[in-house]
C-alpha cells in the first residue's frame, strides 16, 4: 500500500539523511584539522568564522574554483567515473542505518530509517566493497604509476581486511540472528550492547573498519611521503574534493554501523522509561542525540587513532590481516557457537 | 670503569634485545599507552601565538628597523659623518650632508646633518655595525621594536629620513620620563 503520505514520508528522511550525512562529512574535515591541531598543541583554523567553522565552506569553494585537471590518459571516462564511484557508495550505504527508533507526526508512525531491508548488513558490505573499485579506477586511468601502486595497495587491503570483517561480523549474527539493523539495534534495548557480548568481535571489526576507510594506520593507499597522493596524485578541482569527502563520508558511515552494531545503535539506558512517562517524541530524539554522540565518539577516536599511530609497512598489514585477525575471528566464532549451543552439546554428552 | 658502563650525561640506557612477551607482541597495550600520551596533549596549552591580535614580546636587545634618534630637545642628532656607511659591511646606508642654516638650530644638533639619509632594507643584515660605529648616538636598531615591513616594489625597501627618523611626539615623550626621573 503506496500512498502519497508514505513518499512523503520517506522523500523527507532520505532528504535528511543525504543532508546529515554530508553536514557530517563536512564538518568532519573541519574537526579532523582541529583535532590534529590539538593533538599538536597547535590551535588549528580559527579565522573563517568562529573556531574556523566555516572553514570546509572555504575549502569547498576553493576546490570548485580550481582548475580542472586532466592528464594524458587514454581513458578519460574512467577517469571521471572513480571519484563518482567513490561518492555514490559512500552516501548509498546510509541508506539502510536506524537513526532512531520512531517518531509519532500527523498521526502517524514515522521510522527513522530509509528502509528497513531484512539483510541491511550485507547491503552495507555489499556497497562498502564496491567502493574500492572507485579508488582502483581513480588510480588505474590515472595513468600514473604512483596512482597505480596506491590503487593496488588499496585494493589488495580492502580484499584482505574485508575477509576479516566478514567473519568477525558472522559471530555476532549467530548472536542476533538477523541482518537487519532495525532488529539488531532493538536487540540492543537499554543496556544489553553487544559489545559486552562480543568483545574480540568488536575489536576485530575497529581495526578492518580502519582498514576499509584508508585511514592512518591503513592509509598505504594514499601515503604522502611514500606515493606522493597514492590514486588521488592526479585529481584536482573538485573530483579531488569528491575522493576526499568520500572517505570522511565512509569515515561517518562506519562510525555509525559500529555505534549500532556494538554500542545499541540509539538505545541508552532507561529509554523505555522515558518513552512510557516523557513521550515517544522526547524519548526518541534523545535516542537519536545519543546515537550522534557515539558517533561523534568514533570520529574522534578515527582522528585520535591516526595522530598517535604511525602507518605499518606493507608486509605488516597483510601479516595483521591474513595471519591475526582471520585465525583469531573463526576462533570467535566456533566459540560462540559452542557457548549458544551449550545446552545442546551438554545434553549431547548425557549432562 | 670500563667504557660500556660510563655515562656522562648520566641518561644513558642499555638496550635491551629481550625477546617480547606474548602481551607486548599483541602492541594493544603499547597503542593504548600511546592514545593517553597524545590525549594528554588534546588538553595542554597550545604554544601558539595568535599572531595580528597578539605579538611575541621582543627581546630588548632586538635588532629591528632602524631609527635616527633626537635629542632631548628634539634634534636630530645625526652629523652625517658617514662612519655608519663605512661600518656597513652590506653596503646598505648612503647619505647627503648639508650645513645647518641659522634657523634650523631647532632641527639639528651639530652644524652639518644628513639632508638624504637612506637605508636599503633589502640589502641591510641588521648586523648593528652601524649602531657601534655612531660617534654620536645618532642610529639605533634596538630602539624602534618593529620588523622591516614586507612590501610589493624593490623602491619600496629604501627607507629614506621620512621613515627612519624618530617621530619628534616620541623624543618629547623621552624627555618628559627623564625629566620625572
Amino acid at each position: 500500500m503506496v500512498d502519497g503520505a508514505f513518499i512523503i514520508e520517506k522523500s523527507v528522511v532520505i532528504v535528511v539523511v543525504f543532508a546529515v550525512t554530508m553536514i557530517m562529512a563536512m564538518y568532519s574535515t573541519w574537526a579532523e584539522r582541529k583535532v590534529a591541531a590539538f593533538l599538536q598543541d597547535r590551535v588549528g583554523p580559527n579565522r573563517a568564522g568562529w573556531g574556523g567553522l566555516l572553514q570546509p565552506l572555504a575549502d569547498g569553494l576553493k576546490l570548485f574554483s580550481k582548475e580542472e585537471f586532466f592528464p594524458n590518459t587514454p581513458n578519460k571516462f574512467l577517469f571521471v567515473v572513480g571519484p563518482a564511484i567513490a561518492m555514490s557508495t559512500a552516501l548509498m550505504t546510509s541508506a539502510v542505518i536506524p537513526w532512531g527508533d520512531r517518531l509519532h507526526l500527523f498521526g502517524r508512525d514515522i521510522l527513522l530509517q530509509a528502509t528497513d531491508i531484512n539483510i541491511g548488513l550485507l547491503y552495507f558490505f555489499g556497497v562498502v566493497s564496491v567502493g574500492v573499485y572507485g579508488i582502483m579506477i581513480g588510480g588505474w586511468a590515472s595513468n600514473n604509476k604512483f596512482s597505480l601502486m596506491g590503487a593496488v595497495r588499496a585494493a589488495s587491503q580492502m580484499v584482505s581486511y574485508e575477509v576479516a570483517m566478514g567473519l568477525s561480523m558472522i559471530a555476532l549474527l549467530m548472536m542476533t540472528g538477523t541482518l537487519s539493523l532495525k532488529e539488531i539495534s532493538e536487540q540492543q534495548a537499554e543496556w544489553h550492547w553487544n559489545i559486552l557480548y562480543q568483545p574480540l568481535s568488536f575489536l576485530i571489526f575497529l581495526i578492518c573498519a580502519f582498514a576499509e576507510t584508508n585511514r592512518t594506520p591503513f592509509d598505504l593507499a594514499e601515503c604522502e611521503s611514500e606515493l606522493i597522493g597514492g590514486y588521488h596524485t592526479e585529481y584536482s578541482s573538485m573530483k579531488m574534493g569528491f575522493y576526499l569527502f568520500a572517505e570522511y563520508a565512509n569515515m561517518f558511515i562506519s562510525a555509525t554501523i559500529i555505534s549500532v552494531l556494538f554500542f545499541g545503535g540509539y538505545n541508552y539506558p532507561g529509554m523505555q522509561w522515558m518513552v512510557e512517562n516523557v513521550g515517544v517524541n522526547t524519548a526518541n530524539l534523545l535516542g537519536i542525540g545519543v546515537l550522534f554522540v557515539k558517533i561523534c565518539f568514533f570520529i574522534f577516536f578515527y582522528m585520535w587513532v591516526r595522530w598517535t599511530i604511525p602507518r605499518f609497512r606493507y608486509d605488516q598489514l597483510m601479516h595483521l590481516g591474513w595471519r591475526i585477525l582471520i585465525p583469531l575471528s573463526i576462533a570467535n566464532i566456533i566459540v560462540t557457537g559452542i557457548v549458544i549451543l551449550r545446552h545442546d552439546i551438554a545434553v549431547y554428552f548425557g549432562f | 670503569m670500563s667504557i660500556e658502563t660510563i655515562s656522562l650525561s648520566g641518561r644513558k640506557k642499555l638496550v635491551s634485545n629481550k625477546e617480547m612477551t606474548f602481551l607486548e607482541r599483541l602492541y594493544l597495550v603499547a597503542i593504548v599507552k600511546g592514545l593517553f600520551i597524545t590525549i594528554k596533549h588534546f588538553f595542554k596549552k597550545k604554544a601558539t601565538i595568535h599572531y595580528p591580535e597578539q605579538v611575541r614580546e621582543m627581546s630588548p636587545v632586538y635588532r629591528g628597523q632602524h631609527m635616527l634618534k633626537r635629542d632631548e630637545q628634539g634634534r636630530e642628532n645625526c652629523t652625517a659623518c658617514g662612519l655608519c656607511a663605512l661600518s656597513c659591511p652590506a653596503e646598505a646606508i648612503t647619505m647627503k650632508a648639508a650645513e645647518r642654516t641659522a634657523d634650523e638650530k631647532h632641527l639639528y644638533r651639530e652644524e652639518k646633518y644628513a639632508s638624504i639619509y637612506e637605508i636599503n632594507m633589502l640589502r641591510c643584515i641588521f648586523c648593528g655595525l652601524c649602531e657601534e660605529a655612531c660617534p654620536k648616538d645618532a642610529i639605533y636598531l634596538t630602539t624602534s621594536k618593529v620588523l622591516v615591513p614586507s612590501s610589493y616594489e624593490r623602491e619600496d625597501f629604501i627607507f629614506g629620513k621620512d621613515r627612519l627618523v624618530m617621530p619628534l611626539e616620541m623624543a618629547l615623550k623621552n624627555t618628559q620620563l627623564n625629566n620625572a626621573n
